[in-house]
């Protein structure tokens, strides 16, 4: 099994440089079989990774402890979903997750476009191939999966394995790393449209247009891994916060900004021909900061509280992403004739330069990130001596940026393009500065005095009106002419222009959002060494803790504190934060108990019995005001993605676009 | 050409601001890397500085009392301990146990403990052995009966 397994990783090695070489040289030479038949290897490295992936799910399905990577990740006591989730539980085992969605994903690139763009797509399958390569090579040669246990000559089953860690025992954990993987993977998509457009100097932008759906598809499953990880982090880790500016948060986090960045600015090509070289950049900046965070989250390069591995990858990623760049940068060089704008800026008071300053600013966010990330590297390298930076950096940068793009959110699409003057300007944003001052007013009044806090919700209240105005005009305008009620208005409305509308919903989501993020400046904490019996006052909540009682299952003991919760002298309910010591692993963890509410969210962490008397737990209590929203507003922003994803009713046609369909058509005579 | 001036400026001041913002966090939060023998030998001018050092939990060392955490760490090979005492509101990580590999964030005192503000720990079973390491050959952490402090 594990030898056919392991065949099929070198085989599709094999078949993936035979891929890129062929459609390179059908390419150049105009040899239609090879293109083909470097197609047809695409399909073929696909089943081989599929079988070789299949095969690792199905030893660790069946605990198959021979081999060294199920020994090390599971265990017999484990709940099936966790020996599924134990795929990528380790280095080989997530190396191989990777590898096995990039073929998925070519192969559904190939399909869908198997009639289309016949210049483009050996480039496309050739950008696809090189990166299937790499990681093909870590999967025959550097971290194999299929590595048995022998002891001299024999190969050994050991009795049971070492079992999944025991914080990855969690359904948001499960499905986090291939959420993320899929955002990370995805980029390769648009960024491969992206180079052949260079390669075969493609005039206009059907790269931008059929890569669209990907490019959202791709950051939705970003934004979903990135959210799931922080709420893993909040309701598992138990360190009492979502989010630590930790390296490998970091990582998922840079292309997510360069990502957004790019979909902001993308819009300026579409519609003015504007900013090319730029989109080339980002999009390739993207994927390489997708590179980049499997990098830092499989080397070890940075330390972080996440404890990744430590392995000899590390040049190999450099080595990668150095050909990468170097081989990108070259061609945008090289192409940047084919690459100039059609249009200028004319005033700084217009759209075109409210994108450029939402570019600009998710950049410097991208660019701090980064350089905090790497900060402990860089400094070791120039001055000799290692040190990092730790959240205070990342918030003092990251708080004033954020405000500055929700403003632009909701300052951005009711500004014209071209130019704006004062005068629409104050028409147009009358209401929602009325609202701002309104807002900011009444928490002065009721006590809030918090400067950024006070600026965040009276921008939050800004952007939500100026996206209100927009839905209830236009869905105005549509009922009072087709005499509908103005719900159902509303929704003709969105399919209208799902783009313009389902944008607009992402926007709100990101205002929830902030609503949420905003509540951290007003968390309240106490740690209380209590015996049983005694009370733990925070806010206006009384904690009293009941009793600790204990048990066992075949996974993990337990032992858990009943505490009764109740606010302002109201009984609300029993809570029972845990800690368990997993049997296989001998490792301990938290279990928090939450008591979730939209306005604040009680916190529990039974942190441990007390040394020094034994009949004393030691309980961590926090209140988080608002924390709800933040994944309240990720709901919001996943379905207006989709709404996003659903094609328009009325086609939205530019006269540019229809010059690069008569081009299209000069390109492929051979159709 | 009016308009990329007033552009030139615009960007300009925000970049600035940010870079300002930048320096001054990175000033605020700036923490050295130090082994726990640097540390015993920093001079006193220097003792100020925010230090992040890594060692070794010494078995049976954590202590709880109240809010704060006693503990000491050890640096491989080296006969040194160094007492930690943590002040960090944070729970303190899973991972974090006798024997971890524990990462602190602090400062040291007058009386050469450590005051520390923030724990990291490393587990060894997580995600991956050291480089070479095979992890299923290693004893499955199971030296110590299982223990609920």
């Amino acid at each position: 099994m594990e030898t056919l397994g392991a065949f099929a990783i070198l085989l599709a090695f094999c078949l993936a440089i035979y891929a890129f070489s062929a459609s390179l040289v059908g390419s150049i030479r105009k040899r239609a079989f090879l293109i083909v038949s470097g197609e047809r290897a695409v399909y073929a490295v696909w089943v081989l990774m599929t079988t070789a992936a299949g095969i690792l799910v199905y030893s660790l399905m069946t605990s198959d402890f021979r081999l060294a990577y199920v020994a090390a990740r599971s265990n017999r006591a484990m709940p099936m979903v966790y020996k599924f989730a134990a795929w990528w539980g380790g280095q080989e085992g997530s190396l191989l997750l990777w590898s096995w969605l990039l073929s998925t994903f070519s192969v559904m690139v190939l399909w869908t476009n198997r009639r289309k763009f016949r210049d483009m797509m050996p480039y496309v399958i050739a950008v696809l191939s090189f990166t299937q390569i790499f990681f093909c090579t870590l999967n025959a040669f550097i971290e194999p999966p299929f590595q048995v246990l022998a002891v001299g000559k024999g190969v050994q089953a050991v009795a049971d394995g070492n079992g999944l860690n025991p914080l990855l025992q969690h359904p948001a954990m499960a499905i986090h790393p291939p959420m993320l993987y899929l955002g990370y993977v995805g980029f390769i998509v648009p960024f491969a449209f992206a180079f052949a457009s260079l390669v075969t100097k493609q005039p206009g932008e059907a790269w931008i247009a059929t890569t669209r759906r990907w490019s959202l598809i791709t950051w939705a499953f970003q934004s979903t891994g990135i959210l799931l990880g922080a709420g893993w982090a909040y309701a598992v880790l138990g360190w009492g916060g979502y989010w630590g500016w930790d390296p490998v948060e970091n990582a998922s986090l840079l292309p997510w900004i360069t990502a957004t960045a790019f979909l902001h600015s993308v819009m300026m090509q579409e519609k003015k021909g504007m900013m090319k070289v730029w989109n080339m950049v980002l999009i390739s900046a993207t994927f390489f900061l997708c590179i980049f965070g499997t990098f830092l989250t499989r080397s070890g390069v940075v330390s972080s509280v996440h404890a990744f591995a430590q392995s000899s990858l590390g040049s190999w990623f450099l080595g990668f992403l150095s050909i990468a760049v170097g081989v990108t940068t070259f061609m945008i060089i090289k192409r940047l004739d084919y690459l100039k704008s059609e249009a200028h800026l004319e005033s700084v008071l217009s759209r075109e330069s409210s994108f450029l300053f939402n570019n600009l600013i998710l950049l410097a966010s991208s660019f701090a990130v980064l350089w905090g990330t790497l900060f402990p590297v860089l400094t070791e390298a120039v001055m000799g001596e290692k040190i990092t930076v730790g959240a205070p950096f990342f918030n003092k940068v990251n708080i004033p940026i954020g405000l500055f793009l929700l403003l632009l959110t909701g300052v951005g699409p009711l500004i014209a393009w071209r130019r704006s003057s004062w005068e629409s300007l104050k028409r147009a944003f009358r209401w929602p500065t009325v609202f701002f001052a309104l807002t900011i007013v009444g928490l002065v009044a009721a006590g809030v005095y918090h400067v950024y806090a006070l600026i965040s919700f009276g921008l939050c209240a800004f952007v939500t009106v100026t996206i209100v105005m927009e839905f209830f005009k236009g869905s105005r305008a549509i009922a009072i002419k087709n005499q509908m009620n103005l719900l159902r208005a509303m929704v003709e409305l969105t399919h209208r222009n799902t783009r313009r509308y389902g944008g607009y919903l992402v926007h709100m989501g990101i205002v929830i959002m902030f609503i949420g993020f905003t509540g951290a400046a007003f968390n309240k904490d106490t740690t209380k060494e209590v015996k049983i019996g005694e009370h733990i006052q925070l806010g206006n909540y009384d904690l009293q803790v009941k009793q600790v009682v204990d048990g066992d299952n075949p996974n993990y003991s337990w032992q858990r504190a009943v505490i009764g919760a109740s606010k302002n002298g109201t009984f609300l309910e029993d809570m029972t934060p845990e800690r368990r010591v997993y049997v296989s692993s001998q490792q301990p963890t938290s279990q928090v108990s939450i008591r979730r509410r939209l306005h604040e969210d009680l916190y529990l962490n039974f942190a441990s019995m007390s040394q020094t008397d034994p009949s004393a737990a030691i309980i961590q209590v926090y209140i988080f005001p608002l924390v709800s929203c933040i994944w309240v507003g990720f709901y919001v922003l996943l379905f207006g993605t989709l709404i996003c994803l659903v094609p328009s009713k009325v086609k939205y046609s530019y006269a540019r676009t229809e010059v690069v369909g008569v081009y299209a058509k000069q390109a492929q005579p051979t159709k | 050409m009016k308009t990329y001036a007033r552009f030139t400026l615009l960007v300009v001041a925000i970049v600035g601001t940010l870079a300002w913002l930048a320096a001054s966090g990175i000033n605020e939060s700036k923490t050295y890397y130090k082994t726990i023998s640097e540390l015993k030998q920093l001079p006193g001018g220097e003792a100020t500085k925010r230090v992040r050092v890594t060692g070794d939990v010494v078995p049976g060392s954590i202590k709880r009392d109240g809010e704060r955490v006693h503990f000491q760490i050890a640096e491989k090979g080296h006969p040194q301990i160094l007492n930690v005492v943590y002040t960090g509101k944070d729970p303190l990580p899973d991972t974090f146990r006798d024997n971890a590999q524990a990462m602190a964030d602090g400062k040291l005192q007058a009386d050469g403990s450590f005051q520390a503000s923030s724990i990291a720990a490393k587990c060894p079973s997580k995600y991956e052995a050291a480089p070479g390491g095979k992890p299923a050959a290693q004893p499955l952490n199971g030296a110590k009966p299982p223990s609920m402090s």
